[in-house]
Order: C-alpha cells, then sequence, then structure tokens
C-alpha cells in the first residue's frame, strides 16, 4: 500500500494528462469538419485544409511557448517586447513595494488600535467603510494626486493589502490573553518589552493570517491594474498579448501569474507555520 | 519593636472592599472590611466555597487588581500594582507557549534582573528547573508537557525571582491526585527551606491541613469576610504519608468541613459575641480558647493527653 501522498500525486499527473489530451482534441479539427470547408474558400481566407489548426493554441503549442519563454526570460527589446521573467520582476517588485509599505503602516496601526479599545471603536466605522472599496476604484484618484502611473499602482496594491493586515493585527493584540499579560505585569516588565514578548508572539499568528490574505489580495490587484495602467508587468503582458493575438502566449502569461501566486502565498504560509504555537 | 510588628504583620490587609456595578445602578459587594495579617515567614491558606472572592483577594495581594476599599501594606509599604517581590502562580499555569521551559523560566529570570548576562540567566534558569524535577526537559514547549509538568514550570518560574511573598490560586486543583501529593510535597519542602512566605488558595481540606501554618476561613458571598483563622495544631515535621494518624488531624478536619459544609453560609446570622472583622478570631484547636469549666473535659482529650 502506497502512502497517500504518492497516490494523491500520481492522480494530480493523471489528471493533467486527461486534462492536456481532452484539450489537444478539442482544439486539433475533426476529420469530417476538413472537408466540408470549400478548399477555395479556405485558400482565400489564407488557411490551409491540410491539418488545419484552430485559433486556439493546444497544450503543446502553449508548451512551446512556455519553453521559448523561459529560455530568455530577461531580454528587452523596447517597451512592447520585453522578457516574462522581466515583466514577472515588475509585478513582483510593485506587489512587493506596496505591501512592504502596508506592513509598516498596518501592524503599528493595529497594534495600537488593538490596545486600546477607544481607537478601536473610534476607527471602526471608517475601516468599515473603507474596507469593502474595490482597490481600482482609488486609481482615478490615485492618478489624479500622484500623477504618475507606477507609483499609482504601488498605491492601489497598498490600499487593497492594508485592510486585513489592520483589522487581523487588531483583532488579534485585543485578543491577547489576559493571563499572560498579567504574567508580564507581575514581572514588571515595560510597555515596549511587554509590546515585543508578549502582545506581538501572542498575536503573530493572527497577524500573519491578516498578511496572507493581504498578500493573495495584493496578487490579485496587481494583474489588474498593469492592464489599467499598462506599461509593464505580467498584468500589461496579458492584455499586450491580447492585442497580438497571440492566445498562447496569453495562456503561458496566466499560467505564471497562479504559479508566481501560488510561490506567494506559500511563503506566508511557512512563516505563519514559523509564529504558530500550539497551546 | 517596629521590626517586629513588621514581622508579625509582613502582609497587611486593612479593610479591603471589592464591589461590583449590579443591574439597576446598585453594586454588589464580594467582599468588604477584610482585615487579615500575614506574619514574614508563614505559610497560610485560604479557604472557602467558589464565588466567595478568594480570587480576588489574592489578585489585589498580586496588585493585579485595585481594591474598591482599603489598602494592603506589605512589609511596611501599601501596594501599588503588581511587583516582582510578589510572585504568582496562576491557576491555569499561565505559561507562555511560544517559549520553551527555560524561555519562561529565563522571561522572569531576566526580568528580575535586567542586567544579568545571557549565561548567568541562563543558569539560574536550569537551577530552578532542577529544583522542581523537570532537568532534561528544558527545550520542551508548554504544549508537550503534562499537566503537573506546566505547573512546575509555573512554580520554577515564580520561585526563580526569590519573591518575597509568594502567591498561589489553587495551584494544584487541575491535577490527578497523585501528581497533586509529589507537588504539595515539594512545594512544602522548597517553602520550608527558604522561610518563604506564602498565601495559597485551596478548596482542598487536606491540601490546607497539609502545607499550610494558618488557615483563613472565608464565608460564602456575597459579601463574605473573614470567619476566623486556624491555627494548624499538627507539627512541623509532620509527613504526609502518617499525616493522619496525627492525634490533632481529625480534629483539624472536622473543624474546616464543618465550617465548608454549615458555619461558611450560617456565619453572617450567627457572629460570635465579640466578632471584629478587624481582628477575625485566631482559633488554636485542642486548646481551647477560653478556659473550659472544671468539670468537662477539654477538647480534644487526645491532644491534651499528649501535651
Ligand atoms: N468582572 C466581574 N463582574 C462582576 N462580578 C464579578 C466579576 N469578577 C468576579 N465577579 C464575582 O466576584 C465573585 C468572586 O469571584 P472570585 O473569582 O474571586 O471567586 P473565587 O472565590 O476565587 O471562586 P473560585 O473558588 O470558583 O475560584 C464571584 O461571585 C464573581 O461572580
Ligand atoms: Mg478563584
Amino acid at each position: 500500500m502506497k502512502s497517500l501522498g504518492v497516490r494523491a500525486g500520481l492522480l494530480s499527473v493523471l489528471l493533467f494528462v486527461v486534462f492536456c489530451a481532452a484539450w489537444q482534441l478539442a482544439v486539433t479539427p475533426s476529420a469530417s469538419t476538413g472537408p466540408a470547408l470549400d478548399p477555395e474558400y479556405a485558400k482565400l481566407m489564407g488557411i490551409s485544409t491540410a491539418g488545419a489548426k484552430s485559433a486556439m493554441p493546444g497544450p503543446l503549442d502553449v508548451a512551446a511557448k512556455l519553453w521559448d519563454n523561459l529560455k530568455r526570460p530577461f531580454y528587452d527589446n523596447g517597451p512592447n517586447d520585453k522578457g516574462l521573467g522581466l515583466q514577472l520582476l515588475y509585478s513582483i517588485g510593485r506587489v512587493a513595494l506596496g505591501y512592504a509599505l502596508a506592513v509598516v503602516v498596518a501592524v503599528p496601526i493595529g497594534f495600537l488600535i488593538g490596545m486600546s479599545p477607544l481607537a478601536y471603536r473610534a476607527l471602526d466605522p471608517f475601516i468599515q467603510v473603507l474596507k469593502p472599496i474595490s482597490p481600482l476604484a482609488w486609481m482615478p484618484l490615485a492618478l489624479y494626486t500622484i500623477k504618475d502611473s507606477a507609483l499609482s499602482a504601488i498605491f492601489v496594491i497598498f490600499i487593497c493589502s492594508v485592510w486585513p493586515m489592520l483589522l487581523n493585527t487588531a483583532f488579534g493584540v485585543g485578543a491577547v490573553r489576559k493571563e499572560w499579560l498579567n504574567v508580564a505585569r507581575t514581572l514588571e516588565v515595560g510597555p515596549w518589552r511587554r509590546a515585543f514578548t508578549v502582545i506581538l508572539p501572542a498575536a503573530a499568528p493572527t497577524i500573519l493570517t491578516g498578511m496572507r490574505i493581504s498578500i493573495g489580495i495584493a496578487w490579485l490587484v496587481i494583474v489588474a491594474a498593469e492592464m489599467l495602467v499598462g506599461g509593464t508587468g505580467i498584468g500589461y503582458f496579458v492584455w499586450n498579448e491580447w492585442n497580438n493575438l497571440s492566445i498562447a502566449n496569453v495562456i503561458v502569461g496566466i499560467l505564471l501569474i497562479g504559479v508566481v501566486g501560488m510561490v506567494l502565498d506559500l511563503i506566508l504560509a511557512r512563516l505563519q507555520k514559523r509564529v504558530t504555537f500550539p497551546e | 519593636m517596629a521590626e517586629r510588628v513588621n514581622a508579625e504583620r509582613f502582609i497587611s490587609i486593612e479593610g479591603i472592599a471589592r464591589r461590583y456595578p449590579a443591574a439597576g445602578g446598585s453594586f454588589t459587594t464580594i467582599f468588604e472590611n477584610l482585615w487579615l495579617q500575614v506574619p514574614r515567614g508563614e505559610f497560610v491558606c485560604i479557604i472557602g466555597h467558589s464565588g466567595c472572592g478568594k480570587t480576588s483577594v489574592l489578585n489585589i495581594l498580586a496588585g493585579l487588581e485595585t481594591p474598591s476599599d482599603g489598602v494592603v501594606v506589605v512589609d511596611g509599604q501599601a501596594i501599588e500594582g503588581p511587583s516582582l517581590d510578589r510572585a504568582v502562580i496562576f491557576q491555569g499555569h499561565a505559561l507562555l507557549p511560544w517559549k520553551s521551559v527555560i524561555g519562561n523560566v529565563a522571561y522572569a529570570v531576566s526580568s528580575r534582573w535586567r542586567k544579568a548576562g545571557r549565561a548567568e540567566v541562563e543558569e539560574r534558569s536550569k537551577r530552578f528547573i532542577d529544583l522542581v524535577g523537570l532537568k532534561g526537559n528544558e527545550a520542551k514547549k508548554p504544549a508537550e508537557l503534562s499537566g503537573g509538568m506546566r505547573q512546575r514550570v509555573g512554580i520554577a518560574r515564580a520561585l526563580s525571582i526569590e519573591p518575597k511573598i509568594l502567591l498561589m490560586d489553587e495551584p494544584f486543583s487541575a491535577l490527578d491526585a497523585l501528581t497533586r501529593g509529589t507537588l504539595q510535597d515539594e512545594v512544602r519542602r522548597i517553602c520550608k527551606s527558604t522561610g518563604q512566605t506564602v498565601v495559597m488558595i485551596t478548596h482542598d481540606v487536606d491540601e490546607a491541613i497539609y502545607l499550610a501554618d494558618k488557615i483563613v476561613l472565608m464565608t460564602n458571598g456575597p459579601e463574605a469576610m473573614v470567619a476566623e483563622v486556624v491555627e494548624n495544631p499538627l507539627p512541623a515535621d509532620r509527613r504526609r504519608d502518617s499525616i493522619h494518624r496525627e492525634p490533632d488531624f481529625y480534629t483539624v478536619r472536622n473543624h474546616l468541613v464543618d465550617f465548608l459544609v454549615a458555619r461558611s453560609r450560617t456565619f453572617k446570622d450567627e457572629k460570635p459575641a465579640g466578632y471584629d472583622p478587624r481582628r477575625p478570631p485566631l482559633v488554636r484547636l485542642g486548646e481551647p480558647v477560653a478556659p473550659p469549666p472544671i468539670n468537662t473535659i477539654p477538647f480534644p482529650a487526645v491532644a491534651t493527653a499528649r501535651d
């Protein structure tokens, strides 16, 4: 009896193969439709009837394109022709900047809000209104005030990552068990030391949950933001390839967006695991 | 003279009260006008029914709560807030779960001696972990320990800062009988050898008899009071395995159980003549407070026979 992991892995591979086969089958024109097309007409339209291909690429085309892109990920031939790796780096860089900014702002402010029931009550209505706003709705305002599309994209990332972290930090800090705080009090631990040695470790799992939600949202939003703003980034790449009608490249882009998103989530999951403590 | 007064009233609870706002703008008085003195080096147990306010009294002693009225004076100084001089062993161990055993103890040690070097803190923490019999478990996290072991870490943490007073809130109530017994032995040994002043809360009459020099009886709440302070007549060298054969054992035990079963409820309405909450009567069993009438046998007979 093989372990569950091995069996699950085999099943995954099988599903992948079946999916690719179905995909390939779906895009290969069947023999019956071939002759239905008048060869003369087809010739006029610039399609060869022998071994005709639909516009939708199959898995092999995508794999070939992917390989092409992976071979030279960082070339730069001007604004509309950059390596995929380069485009991804642009996106990751924007996310990293906006996200880091959000961490720097949200965690300390969340800390203060969590420690003070008054601040929590006072700020709650604002947070409740601001939180559900789609980050892209900020875009025009950002473009108008910042007057720089690159910075605006970073701002949008910032604004969408800030809320989950802010709320989770405030909640985690507010929910620190009283007995742990009492331990610190009986040991005459000062406020700074208490914040870093008791409250922060106790709230860390909740804070990291917020950070993990935020990175997910940030990665979702950057693609849309780059489609709007244009210029560079994986979102722009996908949009640009759509304009070029290169569906294979679009699919490659989609795939890579998924992979990077997964990696980002994995990193945060690792960190989360590290700060989580069993009780 | 002042020295002596300070030693006799090392801890002096002076008229403290605890009130909580109740529905309709009034107040529920958990207890008020509570007075109690604990001499230096004494082991005092407080017993009383659930909800009478024992934890509140202990938290006020610890400085974690402020009384609605009155003060607590320790070693000649009114307490204002928690202090490293008063270590607390909490009912639910209260270990920091993200720190290892040694991390938890070292946290206390480094709070007490802020300038101490790393090696020094570690050495001291290890010593106290050894003292409670946890050698070899230093690196474990609280989640990897049994209930008894966790409580031991709590004890090590409290003792490691060499407090003037050790405060314990039902430290063993969550443990099985066997573990409880071993830990009681250890706490008694350690406290006796260092002359530690201890205030401990318990539900367990036998635990109080085994550990305490004096047992404080609290009546039922609300408006609980200290009915009396019972001096433990058992010899200082009592042992767990033979304690039930001590001549006075059942005298004390019956007295305490009687109190918990009946008098804790009725005391309020049948206060003995001359009861003064400022000076709760000190009861010496086996040696009646008032001289007995000539024609009665002193109670209990055995105790007098031994004397
Ligand atoms: N925040 C509060 N608001 C209102 N009443 C409270 C509050 N905290 C405690 N009390 C009341 O104060 C009383 C004393 O509580 P305390 O915890 O001191 O009891 P206890 O003697 O330690 O009981 P136990 O033996 O069950 O631990 C209880 O009746 C409780 O209902
Ligand atoms: Mg209690």
